[in-house]
């Protein structure tokens, strides 16, 4: 299937270049945020009657994992509240063209962390305590003003849009899974970017900043680190940046050869199997050990959360890749069939986001009406009652998504292990056994 | 500066003051009593004030588990208090004084503790004489062992009773009944002729006389309510908290500001014929008004009228008579 470069159309390329309506969603939705922290700082303690849960962790975590990132890739990124008050710090404007002289210390990162194993951390750390930070109104609020600290507090320190490359929890993830999207932002002609002076889109104009992601758009071959910002297409004095619609999973043809995105891979792979068994699993033991963050049980969890992770999964798939024996290293191939690993984990979040999405939805209807627990009725929806959604459609759901997810990861394998020439048989089995175990914890 | 970053930046400032302080105002002008397991703090605020004559309106809200509300010594229905929800209750009093308000759901071990007081302010208008309870007024001593020194072999039957008590005229007035345990009035008919069975039959039928089917079916709404969670439903010592009261021992106490010398206990046995039929109205009275000191038996002083506690008292003896006609 042929590009189809949505950016032609007139109206979209308009709305992309221009920056109200970015900055009409920017205000919209970090006004969101800012109430999602005090929600969960002064609202009610009770998780599925607080904004900050229902609309995070439910809503805002449906829309992401089930809509966003299969559809849209980085589309989440392009809208997220949190790198905004930084970067308007660090700009010194919010619509004013860059001034010469740099803002903050504007350091560039040390090159030891220009990797996402710091977001691999950072995902961890919240995979670890989630199940009170799911359920935890003020944790879930602290957590949020973190993150946005967090943010600003790199943007006086570094240049560009730190907190979102090398450290948010879930850009990782999002641009891990964004390679699969059927969207993409990508140059039109690369001989315009070669002879191109002064690379605006990288270095900034008057037009606009240079790329917020520490990204030449002219060397972009995959979503994974583009943030759909549209900086660029504001900057480029060559009319050379489009956005295009494409077939799904057309980054994976290309596999990846570095070890951190391999075992993000493995991390979301492996969290969402123990997710699934922990969270949704009959096993009460599981369940109260990730509860009871600090005692024993949960550090054997965390323990036996991240031996599986690093040692297991990966250990099993190495097991399995050994013997495709070729002229590249074991880690090359490691790296690059691990690939196949993508598409599988994206489905296998899907599967397990639909089970608790589709049970808990019906919190969002009272909490829009009461968002902070005070007794209001905003909409006439806060004495709602609470009801599973669409129970008789989630098995045969997570069924299609797991059986699907095996196919498109076969698919995927094939054609990594084509461009590492081995065989995909190996990968192909350790996704078939791992969508059965999936099936067997979520059926 | 351009305008429309001049804008652009008001809008933000906007914004984001919107974002804090509509939440920050509407939550400090919305004033609720949380209710949270006792373990976890209680009732907050646990005191109240109201004054005689002006309705008191409050919105409650939990924040744990489902909770009761209720004022003790009112009447009043008990209101459920949902996680996360907010309920409206609106009281009136027209005596001034210091009620206790409390949890009327079993919130958990320590549920009896999630107690607050409701300080309500005003000139009496009609000055009730208060009189002793009659445990204090006869000296009784509420620690003292109480065990009947004999026990039936059966369980008395009023019906069975009752013909004999007619045939040999006896009866019991009210006051006797409530300052003397069964095992007391069955001594004092050892000069009959009656055998000890009939004679424990004859007091099933006097106990019978003293109350009514109104009082014994309050009575067991109230026990239902109030003390099934530790006592049992059947009174056996053996409700859903027992065996977690005795595990818990001093431990679950130490959690409790000022508690830590208390030590829970199992729960009474109301089926245990020595302890009950050893004991008089008068003295079961004591030990519902006073509570446990330090067992884990509240004390309801504060919450049950007098009659509430007559009744209660009426139904407890059940568990050792046979009442059925």
């Amino acid at each position: 299937m042929a590009k189809i470069e949505l950016t032609r159309i007139p109206f979209i390329k308009n709305a992309l270049k221009s920056r109200y309506p970015q900055l009409a969603v920017f205000i919209v939705m970090l006004i969101g945020y800012i109430f999602a922290i005090l929600a969960g700082l002064i609202g009610t303690p009770v998780g599925s009657h607080n904004f900050s849960i229902v609309f995070v962790w439910i809503a805002w975590w449906a829309i992401l994992i089930l809509v966003a990132v299969p559809f849209f890739g980085r589309g989440w990124c392009a809208v997220c509240p949190i790198p905004l008050p930084g970067e308007w710090l660090q700009r010194g404007a919010v619509l004013s063209p860059p001034d010469k002289r740099p803002k903050w210390l504007n350091l560039r990162v040390p090159k030891m962390f220009r990797n996402i194993w710091l977001q691999n951390i950072s995902f961890l750390l919240l995979a670890l305590f989630s199940s009170v930070l799911l359920t935890t109104p003020n944790i879930t609020g602290i957590v949020l003003a973190a993150m946005l600290f967090a943010a600003i507090g790199l943007s006086t320190v570094f240049e560009r849009r730190a907190f979102c490359r090398y450290l948010c929890p879930v850009g990782g993830f999002i641009g891990l899974y964004s390679q699969t999207a059927p969207i993409e932002l990508r140059i039109k002609d690369k001989q315009v970017c070669v002879t191109c002076e002064g690379k605006p889109c990288y270095n900034g104009s008057q037009a606009g900043y240079g790329c917020p992601w520490d990204v030449f758009p002219g060397g972009l071959t995959k979503n994974t680190y583009c943030g759909l910002c549209m900086e660029c297409i504001r900057t480029c004095p060559h009319d050379n940046i489009a956005v295009n619609l494409r077939p799904f999973s057309a980054d994976l043809a290309k596999p990846s050869t570095r070890m951190d995105e391999a075992f993000k891979a493995f991390i979301m792979l492996g969290s969402a199997i123990i997710y699934a068994g922990v969270l949704l699993g009959p096993w009460g033991a599981f369940k109260d050990a990730a509860y009871n963050v600090g005692s024993g049980a949960w550090f054997i969890y965390a323990a036996a959360f991240l031996a599986i992770i690093f040692v297991v999964l990966p250990s099993l798939f190495t097991l399995g890749i050994l013997n495709t024996k070729n002229t590249l290293s074991l880690k090359q191939r490691f790296a690059s069939l691990s690939t196949a690993l993508i598409p599988l984990g994206l489905m296998f979040w899907v599967a397990f986001s639909l089970s608790f999405v589709l049970t808990n939805a019906s919190y969002i209807i009272a909490a829009l009406s009461d968002p902070l627990g005070l007794g209001w009725d905003l909409f006439g929806t806060a004495n709602a009652t609470w009801q599973p959604m669409l129970t008789s459609m989630l098995a045969p759901a997570q069924t299609l998504a797991l059986v699907g997810g095996l196919i498109w990861s076969a698919r995927t394998a094939q054609k990594a292990a084509g461009e590492v020439k081995v065989s995909p048989i190996p990968v192909i089995v350790y996704c078939f056994i791992a969508t059965s175990l999936m099936l067997w914890l979520l059926l | 500066m351009k305008r429309s970053e001049l804008i652009s930046r008001f809008l933000i400032a906007a914004g984001t003051l919107l974002a804090v302080g509509a939440p920050l105002f509407f939550w400090s002008r919305t004033p609720l009593i949380h209710a949270r397991m006792a373990e976890d703090g209680g009732w907050n605020p646990d005191v109240i004030q109201a004054e005689v004559g002006k309705p008191l309106h409050i919105k409650i809200t939990s924040d744990d588990v489902v909770h009761g509300f209720a004022v003790g010594q009112m009447e009043m229905q008990s209101v459920d208090i949902l996680p996360g929800k907010v309920t409206d209750i609106t009281l009136n009093f027209d005596k001034p004084g210091i009620y206790t308000f409390f949890c009327t759901r079993w919130c958990g071990l320590n549920h009896w503790r999630m107690r607050g007081t409701i300080e309500v302010s005003g000139s009496p208008s009609d000055p009730e004489p208060v009189s002793p309870p009659l445990y204090v007024s006869l000296d009784l001593d509420l620690d003292a062992p109480h065990e009947a020194p004999l026990i039936p072999a059966t369980q008395p039957s009023a019906i069975n009773g009752q013909s004999l008590a007619v045939t040999n005229s006896i009866t019991l007035s009210n006051e006797d009944y409530l300052t003397h345990s069964p095992y007391d009035v069955f001594a004092e008919l050892k000069n009959t002729s009656l055998t000890e069975s009939q004679r424990w039959d004859v007091v099933a039928y006097l106990w019978q006389t003293n109350t009514t089917p109104e009082s014994l079916a309050n009575g067991k709404e109230l026990y239902a309510e109030n003390c099934a969670a530790c006592h049992g439903e059947n009174g056996a010592g053996d409700g859903v908290f027992a065996d977690d009261l005795a595990a818990a021992g001093e431990s679950s106490m130490q959690t409790m500001e000022g508690a830590v010398d208390m030590m829970m206990q199992t729960p009474v046995d109301f089926t245990d014929s020595q302890r009950m039929l050893g004991a008089s109205p008068a003295l079961l009275q004591g030990k519902i008004l006073r509570g446990g000191m330090g067992t884990g038996m509240p004390m309801w002083g504060a919450i049950f009228t007098e009659e509430q506690i007559w009744d209660l008292i009426a139904y407890i003896y059940a568990f050792q008579f046979d009442y059925q006609h």
